[in-house]
């Protein structure tokens, strides 16, 4: 059986998979790390981002087997200590977030743009979203944390939301 | 999806030999392929997985031409400064191709192999009149694409590059597909070293040159030129999302906002 | 004293949100049970056929298959048929034709995606290569998939029982009113109209996972459920016959439902089944594929409609007739939607006098149709809205006025419209006055001429509705053939420290209740709102509930998390006079003390609460121990949200593609608990209208084949496609429940959609255009450009 040594979060781990094995299977099953899920099954929802050698990539559609020493950041990997990353405050803060199903896919490839666009425009970044689908908040809000969160980030303070 | 057997050669003769393999795929970024084995459409025996041949990836300009490794992924053209200073309308193909991370994985050399009739680089390629560079051989592009998932690729051939004459003006207007965003109609129009080339993917089984364009353009450079040219829409695909007379007109559309954004 | 900044009315950020942003929310896929295997289940790829002949010999000897299941093994074990929990009568009072609905379907398949066999492995692939392996030996039928189509004479029968397709024949309204009021009309104004068929899509895709405890002999079910214990109470009752003592249904956090995951499904009592025939076990996650196929999809009526005014424009008589889709079989809830839902709204918020509707639910070889976000409401809300848009075009009374024309006053309550439902409070005007405003309605003809000048065709549209819910009371809706109670259970859960858990019958999937209900439980009981955990979905903790569907959580749940902690308010007053030597009279309850009115004597909550565990300065005699306590909530009435939604969308008229540029909601939802909460569920649901309107339809080929079987063809609405959406609200209070809240989770849904298709033909008004269905996809606008242009030019 294959078997996958990769960097996931910072820390050494592998497994035995299949060649036919997902990343986020192997993630998800193999690895415990449920953050990561699986909305769709043609590579469209998003649900799965994940960074992989720090690119925001589906893990639904990219084989284990291809991220053989590859470096793996999900959703588990980004609060440190406690204390969550400025861009999920911002989904925090700005209700960014419902059912929580899309969120974790919406920050990883959140944070993708950001690192190529600092400060992105309101249309920037619903185009970005193209392949993150999310069915509970219309977007709005979702649009708006990923503003703030790019300025937090950019070491401006969050604005406040919905008040 | 079914199993298979994997291989991840690191030299273009590996991969070669691999792909000889009855039953072989070739995968680049793996963006159509991966789909496709998770919906068991297909069985390969094995997949060769071209991911870690790194010659095949860069982007470079000379003797007056653009040539892009076939592993480069779509959003590495996007964003590259050489792309977007020789051709800035296949920049723009590149970053509306998918999604941000179909664009980080998806290649231009897996794009052109699969030849998916909705795909966008097929209309740069032929529009540009590029030339696809193989392991084997040069194909130009008029000489490349043969139908609905056909090429002119024999077994076990590998795209290595793309060569693209630089041109004047070119670029690319797309009507995508509400839903999967693939493209409905889109046309690639450029005016360069090889004359006006009109080049239109997602009307029908592949993508195809409109010639009638191509010689008002030449005469007119302008969007009024194409007014009257219409393709018959006796030859344009019908679906749920559009009938084969709005792809039809959708054609005439796309190609004169092509032409405004070529300036 | 200062508004709590965690009470009620204060924006406090979701408690929920560190775990899902933290990626440790607990999805059911995301459980793992210890010897666990996986379920593949095959289903039908005809619309229509003959099982002939299963063979399973060769799948039971694949590679890690454990066992193979069908149809006839499920009937050998006295299965049930999955219950309808709604019966509707027909004209002449008979019982509508209710087919049975086994698990795994028998003898004949219905629609694409009927499950047929279950193969169960070690693994989810080990499960589905077996699969392959199983032999059906159908023999395909003709199918039909279309309403009208259904009815005609000599269409494919779907049922024996139901002669022409037909599952009821229903009316509502006094007919003979309705005739003379048209009789006497000045105009009438008709419009036929489709509400397209939608697929639910909540991101989560359905997952259950049976687990058997060969000792106990309980049964767990974990799954994607809106309403545990519903689901405990169908499938234990009805399909399994497990007691419910022997039954725990658990549904962690789920990801959306949206309507989609209220119904109790084929694969629950299918992976609990084979949980206890092979002792293990056995999860069953739906791929995005099969839930297209087997989620219960939404709307799909053809409605015709007439509505007779006088000459100023005041509605005289309304007459509907709908032909409903049900589907394949009839879904948990499916009948009341076309009905209840449905039919009882059509006075809207106006003041017509005289309605009559027919509706006639029909059977197609199609997936099962039930309640999606409005169920019913948006249905009529946007034939209503529509039809009155229509009726001020013609009359050339501007939409504007006919709708202040007749709405119905503010002073007008308690209202009886003439379709069964009482309205018991709403200020229309207000809600229009306020949207107005904020969309400068005022200023739309500079912005209309702005868009001309850049080539674009720019429309608005309004659309002033109302919906009912928190459907009830319990003894009215069984009146109509409800077969279950509509209240509300909560349990309040005072721990000898002075902190609380509350246990509530009500289901969170997104709506954010563990905030919401904190905040009143906060403010009720005037402790930190970090003192107050929310737990729900796990029928082995909370006493019973309904679940969370019909925009209910807070009006049903809250109404009964508001009761209980009334009995824990008074319990902890005798417990307080008792300690302060006070008569029980003479104690008030404020800020989280017990005081001795007119002195500064008190006890705070958490001492009381202490006294009740360690009761040993405690009045024994008259009272028992400890501080828990439980309320079942029964509503008095339906709750009546209201509002005005407008729509300003600009066309291209040379590829039919709208955009919309504008969009307002003004919503009248009652008391605002968290009106950051309020305005996300208004944002959603808003969302979700615009996509009817300009995206989503499921659409089928003539044969029953599902042409929009995945997001290749579907269109789900991204984020390029949605503007930022103004929201706001203007209150006034449900008067019959103790919150005076009325719901915010589906008056997205409802208003949008009419809001949206009248800015459309708005745009299009130059070209003639009067109507244009849903969903207004850039195809179908182009079209009714060029035959409105064929026309004009002929």
């Amino acid at each position: 059986m294959p078997h996958v040594s990769l960097t996931v979060n910072g820390k050494p781990a592998s497994a035995d998979v299949e060649n036919r094995t997902l990343l986020v299977q192997l993630l998800r099953e193999k690895l415990g790390l449920t953050g990561t899920h699986v909305g769709c099954d043609t590579s469209q929802c998003g649900a799965c981002v994940v960074h992989v050698n720090g690119r925001s990539v589906k893990s639904c559609t990219i084989l284990a087997v291809q991220c053989e020493g590859a470096n793996v950041t999900t959703i588990e990997g980004l609060a440190t200590d406690g204390k969550l990353h400025p861009m999920q405050e911002a989904f925090r803060e700005n209700h960014g977030l419902q059912c929580g199903f899309c969120t974790p896919g919406m920050v990883m490839s959140a944070l993708d743009l950001v690192k190529h666009n600092p400060d992105p425009s309101e249309r920037e970044v619903r185009e970005w979203l193209e392949g993150n689908l999310c069915r509970c908040t219309g977007y709005h809000n979702i649009v708006k944390s990923i503003l703030a969160g790019a300025a937090a980030m950019r070491g401006q303070p969050t604005k406040a939301a919905a008040e | 999806m079914y199993d298979f057997a994997y291989h991840r050669p690191t030299n273009l003769a590996d991969a070669a030999r691999l792909a000889k393999e009855a039953e072989a795929k070739l995968m680049a970024g793996g963006m159509t392929l991966i789909p496709t084995l998770k919906q068991r459409l297909a069985k390969p025996s094995a997949v060769i997985d071209l991911g870690a041949i790194s010659d095949l990836v860069g982007i470079r300009v000379e003797g007056g031409r653009l040539t892009i490794g076939a592993l480069t992924t779509h959003a590495d053209v996007a964003r590259s400064a050489e792309v977007r200073r020789t051709i800035p309308g296949l920049a723009d193909l590149a970053n509306g191709i998918g999604d941000p991370q179909v664009r980080n994985r998806g290649t231009i050399g897996g794009s052109l192999a699969n030849n998916d009739p909705a795909a966008d680089y097929p209309a740069a390629v032929l529009g540009l009149g590029a030339t696809i560079q193989t392991n084997e051989r040069s194909i130009a592009a008029d000489d490349y694409f043969k139908g609905l998932f056909e090429t002119a690729l024999k077994e076990g051939e590998i795209i290595t590059a793309v060569h693209f004459p630089i041109p004047e003006k070119a670029a690319y207007a797309k009507f995508p597909n509400p839903a999967s965003r693939y493209a409905i109609i889109g046309v690639f129009i450029a005016k360069g070293p090889q004359g006006v080339r009109v080049a239109v993917t997602g009307a029908g089984n592949g993508v195809f040159r409109v010639k009638a364009m191509e010689d008002a353009l030449a005469k007119n450079w302008s969007a009024d030129a194409i007014n009257d040219i219409t393709v018959p829409a006796s030859e344009c695909n019908s679906d749920i999302h559009a009938s084969s007379e709005y792809r039809a007109h959708l054609i005439g559309v796309m190609a004169k906002r092509a032409i405004q954004a070529a300036g | 004293m200062a508004p709590r900044d965690d009470g009620i009315g204060a924006a406090v950020r979701r408690k929920e949100d560190f775990r899902f942003l933290t990626g440790r929310g607990l999805y059911v896929d995301d459980i793992v049970r210890p010897g666990q295997l996986y379920a593949y289940i095959l289903r039908s790829p005809h619309a229509h056929a003959e099982i002939r002949a299963i063979d399973t010999a060769k799948a039971m000897r694949a590679k890690g298959v454990v066992a193979v299941f069908t149809g006839a093994d499920m009937a050998k074990d006295n299965v049930g048929s999955l219950p309808c929990g709604w019966q509707v009568k027909n004209k002449d009072g008979s019982p509508m034709n209710e087919p049975p609905h086994p698990p795994l379907a028998v003898d004949r398949v219905r629609h694409v995606g009927d499950p047929v066999a279950v193969v169960i492995a070690d693994s989810r692939e080990a499960a589905k290569d077996a699969a392959e392996l199983v032999e059906i030996d159908y023999r395909p039928l003709p199918a039909v998939v279309s309403v009208a189509e259904a009815i005609k004479p000599g269409a494919p029968q779907v049922w024996d029982i139901a002669p022409g397709n037909t599952c009821y024949d229903w009316e509502i309204g006094d007919k003979a009113a309705v005739d003379a009021a048209f009789s006497r009309a000045h105009h009438v104004a008709r419009i036929e109209l489709v509400n397209n068929r939608l697929v639910p899509n909540a991101m989560e895709p359905r997952a259950a996972i049976g687990d058997f405890d060969p000792a106990s002999g309980e049964y767990t079910l974990y799954t994607t459920s809106q309403n545990p214990h519903v689901i405990r109470l169908l499938m234990g009752a009805f399909v399994l016959h497990i007691p419910e003592s022997k039954l725990r249904v658990y549904a962690p956090d789920v990801g959306g439902g949206f309507g989609s995951k209220i119904f109790h499904y084929a694969e629950e009592a299918i992976v609990t089944w084979a949980a206890g025939k092979v002792k293990r076990p056995v999860k069953w996650t739906a791929e995005r594929s099969e839930s297209f196929m087997t989620d219960a999809h939404g709307r799909d009526h053809v409605t015709r409609a007439e509505l007779a005014l006088d000459r100023d424009g005041k509605f005289l008589g309304l007459r509907v007739s709908t032909l409903a889709n049900m589907g394949a079989y009839l879904s948990t809830f499916a009948p009341c939607v076309p009905t209840y839902l449905y039919a009882t709204l059509l006075a809207g918020v106006y003041t017509t006098p005289a309605i009559y509707a027919e509706v006639r639910a029909v059977f197609t070889n199609t997936v099962p149709v039930d309640a999606y976000r409005g169920a019913g409401r948006p249905e009529a809300t946007y034939l209503l809205e529509r039809l009155v848009d229509v009726a001020a075009r013609e009359m050339n009374i501007d939409p504007v006025e006919i709708r202040r024309r007749n709405f119905i006053a503010p002073d007008a309550f308690p209202y009886q419209t003439p379709v069964a439902l009482q309205y018991d409070s709403g200020n229309y005007h207000a809600t229009l006055d306020q949207a107005l405003k904020a969309a400068d309605w005022a200023g739309f003809p500079k912005r209309r001429e702005e868009a001309r000048k850049r080539g674009k065709l720019r429309g608005i549209g309004i659309s002033t509705y109302i919906e009912a819910c928190g459907i009830a009371p319990s003894n009215v809706v069984g009146a109509l053939g409800a077969r279950a109670g509509l209240y509300e259970a909560a349990e309040v859960r005072v721990h000898p420290t002075g902190t609380v858990t509350v246990f509530t019958g009500c289901h969170s999937h997104g709506q954010g209740h563990e905030t919401t209900y904190a905040q009143l439980v906060a403010e009720g009981l005037g402790i930190p709102i970090e003192n107050v955990e929310i737990v729900h979905g796990d029928t082995a903790k909370i006493p019973f509930g309904m679940g969370t569907y019909g925009s209910r959580s807070l009006a049903v749940g809250g109404s009964a998390i508001v009761r209980a902690m009334d009995k824990i308010i008074r319990k902890g007053k005798k417990i307080a006079s008792h300690l302060l030597e006070a008569a029980e009279a003479d104690i008030e309850f404020k800020d989280g003390k017990f005081t001795v009115a007119g002195t500064d004597r008190s006890k705070t909550f958490a001492e009381v609460a202490l006294a009740a565990y360690v009761p040993h300065n405690y009045p024994l005699d008259e009272l028992e121990p400890g501080l828990d306590e439980t309320a079942f909530y029964d509503p008095k009435n339906f709750t009546f949200p209201a509002g005005c939604h407008i729509c300003e969308v600009e066309i291209d008229p040379d590829t039919g593609v709208t955009q919309v540029v504008n969009f307002t909601a003004v919503d009248d939802v009652g008391r605002v608990i968290n009106p950051m909460i309020v305005e996300g569920q208004v944002q959603g649901g808003v969302a979700q209208g615009i996509g009817q309107a300009l995206l989503e339809n499921c659409v089928y080929d003539e044969n029953g084949q599902l042409l929009t079987g995945s997001m290749m063809d579907y269109t789900m609405p991204r984020a390029d496609n949605l503007p930022s959406i103004a929201v706001s609200t203007h209150t006034t209070l449900c008067t019959h429940n103790p919150l005076g809240v009325k719901g915010c989770g589906e008056v997205g849904a409802i208003g949008a959609p009419p809001a949206v298709i009248n800015a459309i033909v708005d745009a299009l008004s130059s070209y003639g255009i009067t109507h244009i269905d849903m969903p207004a996809t850039p195809q179908r606008v182009w079209k009714a450009i060029q035959d409105a242009r064929m026309k004009q030019a002929a």
